[in-house]
């Protein structure tokens, strides 16, 4: 959707090669680029502000790298300055010693996402080895003290319902009912409320001032646009908050907002919550906050995707393929984990440049039905054919040809592209029989990075090559 | 307390905002159109649009030599509110009429369901709730609750079920029961996600197909998004085909620009915006009014 920082600066700076260094003028129109970038991003607009004539001030006097070129000398003094504004460490939950139970508090505006945040911290603390208890405030919103009940069950968590009618009872009985059953952490869930809501802002004052919580988590959306700081400045002011989770970080949306909070409250950002899943909350990433909100891609996170999905299972196989050779159903597999991880459209926008290549390429690169064409000629093998290819004759191509209602000749490019991941993973192999040596292992790095982001560009057509996974 | 009132009362932060910039002496100087176009920022309308909006501004009021800031204003919110298409129909009064809500979570679909039911109830229409939301926890009791507040029957399947099969069988009860209006809660789902697009796409499909009635695709968005609205819009609109908008929360300070930004990309009419917590609080959409009220025209008369 939109154009990434760095294509967007080599733009501005295509007009600029050649030249040794920057004039003001040059850094100027880089900063106006920055500056749409961030406001694209949903990061307030007064923020955006300061955060560009420092960055400008920075770009003036930073040392410059002779081994960039200018654009990536801004691209590394912005990132540098975002991140560190972003927390320069990972703030983790902080837990007080002395007090048991302790007491966690969320708030936030309605569809936030602080039910569901709730029940993975509540997953989060337990598999840490503790003993949550959850505690269902939200007595406004129909069935919500239901919906937390329903995921307290799925992951094995104790929640409190009290009579559901008074918050600051439900959150008080909720302690005592924590020190009976030895639970050594209350969650408490309250309802969402829009902070020119006096009396709901009095009753969020009224719980807190009723369990006196050792932490105050204040759920913020990362679809949120500007008004984000209004939100959170006056929940900071009114019932001071330490951290915050950034929820639907699953999306697409860059989540400005986190460096709006962090300008406008200085409070840390303590998680991100990325998904449905009781085991999305994760822990913050500065670095990565900043890349995101740059629109730089987000390698990490294709990482950490790829991570999820390989299981052990996975990984016996990726050992039995290094030493017996690929197969059709290892190929199989890798088309599934591809469309578990969001489909290559996804996948390759995530990556530096990606959405780049995505918009050259126009709409037929990284065609999701080429995923479906090719997995439905695999499925018209038989097993035979798919753990032994090289026995498929042109007798056995024109049967599965029908069989999968494709072209012959899409049959040939599916068995073409077997053959050069097979040959591929030969070559892999025999560097893994030879040794570590070091000349070995730099022709292995090599191979890796081909197969990787060298592969992406040949997906535009079926016979352009091999996949990268 | 009419719309109008409603209106402003909702959207007082931003009309606050911008009539500071209006009321800054009569001098229309270059600060003033760098201030505008920071406000217009400000409220989620999008740089790009912001941009376009003040840039128009400007030359019209070289043009017609407007000088005033009532005279501004009122050129200002004819300008934006230009960029909402009608609506051809209102699907909550032309009925009968199936509505499926549709929306990223924590949108407001269930609540918006909800008080669409309350109100139909209210003005002497026989209305089903759909409940296709089999995925949240406690989806369909909350929907359940919302059923007994307004008066309305409820449709539904346990937790699991297939969310196509519930549309199915809504349509049918309303068909057996002579109901003029089905409002149908969807699972929400952000827009990034392919496999609950798919699902989503089979379930508007089936209820297209099944029902007699005409069938209405709502996105429901909340105010306080921001400029990912625009992806979500677009995203929803290529995977169902869209017929319109609802924006919600706009109770707050929030002041919902990013409806302009969609309403300006998709050409997709907004059938109902919320104004506030009550179940009377979703109100029919006025451009023009929406747009006084957002830039303060008219105020202090």
């Amino acid at each position: 959707m939109f154009d990434s920082l760095s294509d967007r600066l080599q733009s501005t700076f295509d007009a600029l090669r050649g030249k040794g260094r920057l004039t003001e003028d040059d850094i100027s129109s880089a900063m106006r680029e920055i500056r749409m970038a961030l406001l694209e991003a949903d990061v307030n607009y007064r923020v955006v502000k300061g955060f560009v004539a420092a960055c400008k001030e920075k770009c003036m006097t930073a040392e410059v790298l002779s081994s960039l070129t200018p654009a990536q000398n801004v691209v590394r003094v912005v990132l540098d300055q975002l991140t560190q504004l972003l927390g320069s460490s990972e703030s983790k939950l902080v837990l007080a010693q002395n007090r048991t139970p302790n007491v966690i508090m969320m708030v936030g505006l309605q569809g936030s996402g602080k039910t569901t945040a709730s029940a993975k911290l509540a997953y989060l603390l337990k598999a840490q080895g503790h003993s949550p208890l959850l505690a269902a405030c939200d007595t406004h919103r129909p069935a919500a003290a239901d919906q937390l009940a329903t995921l307290g069950g799925e992951i094995g968590v104790r929640v409190w319902r009290g009579d559901g009618k008074d918050a600051v009872r439900v959150a008080s009985e909720a302690i005592q009912e924590a020190v009976d059953h030895l639970n050594d952490i209350v969650i408490v869930d309250t309802a969402g409320r829009l902070q020119i809501d006096e009396e709901m802002m009095a009753e969020a004052v009224a719980i807190k001032d009723a369990v006196r919580p050792d932490q105050i988590l204040m759920v913020v959306d990362a679809m949120g646009g500007q008004d984000i700081v209004n939100v959170v400045s006056t929940f900071a002011e009114r019932v001071d908050f330490d951290g915050v989770i950034m929820s639907k970080m699953d999306g697409d949306a860059r989540g400005g907002g986190a460096l709006s909070v962090r300008e406008v409250t200085g409070k840390p950002i303590k998680f991100v919550s990325m998904g449905e899943k009781p085991d999305s909350l994760e822990v913050f990433h500065p670095d990565r906050m900043a890349k995101r909100i740059l629109g730089m891609g987000d390698v990490y996170g294709i990482i950490e995707q790829a991570q999820k999905v390989a299981d052990e299972q996975q990984l016996a196989d990726a050992e039995r393929m290094l030493l017996e050779g690929f197969n059709m159903n290892d190929y199989l597999d890798q088309l599934q984990q591809i469309r578990k991880m969001g489909g290559l459209q996804k996948m390759i926008g995530m990556l530096p440049g990606g959405e780049r290549m995505l918009r050259q390429g126009g709409s037929d690169m990284a065609d999701e039905d080429q995923l479906v064409r090719i997995e439905s000629i695999i499925r018209s093998m038989t097993t035979e054919e798919r753990l032994k290819p090289k026995k498929i004759n042109g007798q056995r191509r024109k049967r599965i040809a029908a069989g999968s209602g494709r072209s012959v000749q899409e049959v040939n490019q599916v068995l073409k592209q077997w053959g050069e991941m097979n040959k591929m993973m030969g070559k892999m192999r025999q560097f893994a029989k030879g040794g570590s040596s070091k000349k070995s292992m730099r022709q292995m790095r090599g191979m890796m990075r081909n197969m990787g982001m060298g592969g992406m560009g040949g997906l535009g057509g079926m016979g352009a090559g091999k996949l990268p996974f | 307390m009419g719309l109008r009132d409603r209106l402003l009362q909702g959207l007082t932060r931003s009309r606050e905002a911008l009539s500071e910039i209006f009321y800054m002496g009569g001098e229309v100087d270059e600060e003033f159109w760098e201030e505008l176009e920071d406000r217009l920022v400000m409220g989620d309308m999008g740089a790009e649009v912001a941009l376009k909006v003040s840039d128009d501004l400007r030359e019209q009021a070289a043009r017609e030599n407007l000088r005033s800031a009532g005279q501004l204003k009122e050129a200002l919110a004819r300008r934006l509110s230009e960029l909402f298409p009608a609506a051809a129909r209102d699907p909550f009064s032309d009925v009968p009429s199936c509505v499926l809500f549709v929306g990223i979570n924590g949108a407001g679909k269930t609540t918006t369901v909800g008080k669409l039911a309350g109100a139909a109830h209210q003005a002497g229409l026989g209305c089903v709730i759909g409940g296709a939301d089999t995925f949240r926890a406690a989806a369909i009791e909350q929907l359940q609750v919302w059923g007994e507040r307004s008066g309305c029957e409820v449709v539904t399947r346990e937790r699991g079920a297939d969310p196509a099969s519930v549309c199915y069988d809504v349509v049918a009860r309303a068909e057996d029961t002579g109901a003029d209006l089905v409002l149908v809660d969807t699972a929400g789902r952000l827009h990034t996600s392919p496999e609950l697009m798919r699902e989503l796409a089979k379930v508007v499909s089936v209820t297209r197909r099944r029902a007699q009635m005409p069938v209405c695709v709502v996105l429901v968005i909340d105010a306080t998004t921001g400029q990912n609205g625009l992806a979500q819009a677009k995203e929803f609109n290529d995977a169902l085909d869209l017929d319109g908008l609802i924006v919600t929360k706009l109770d707050g300070t929030a002041k919902g620009g990013i409806a302009v930004g969609i309403a300006d990309k998709l050409k997709l009419p907004i059938f109902r915006i919320g104004v506030g917590e009550g179940i009377d609080d979703l109100q029919a959409f006025d451009a023009l009014e929406f747009c006084r009220a957002l830039v303060g025209a008219g105020e202090g008369k």
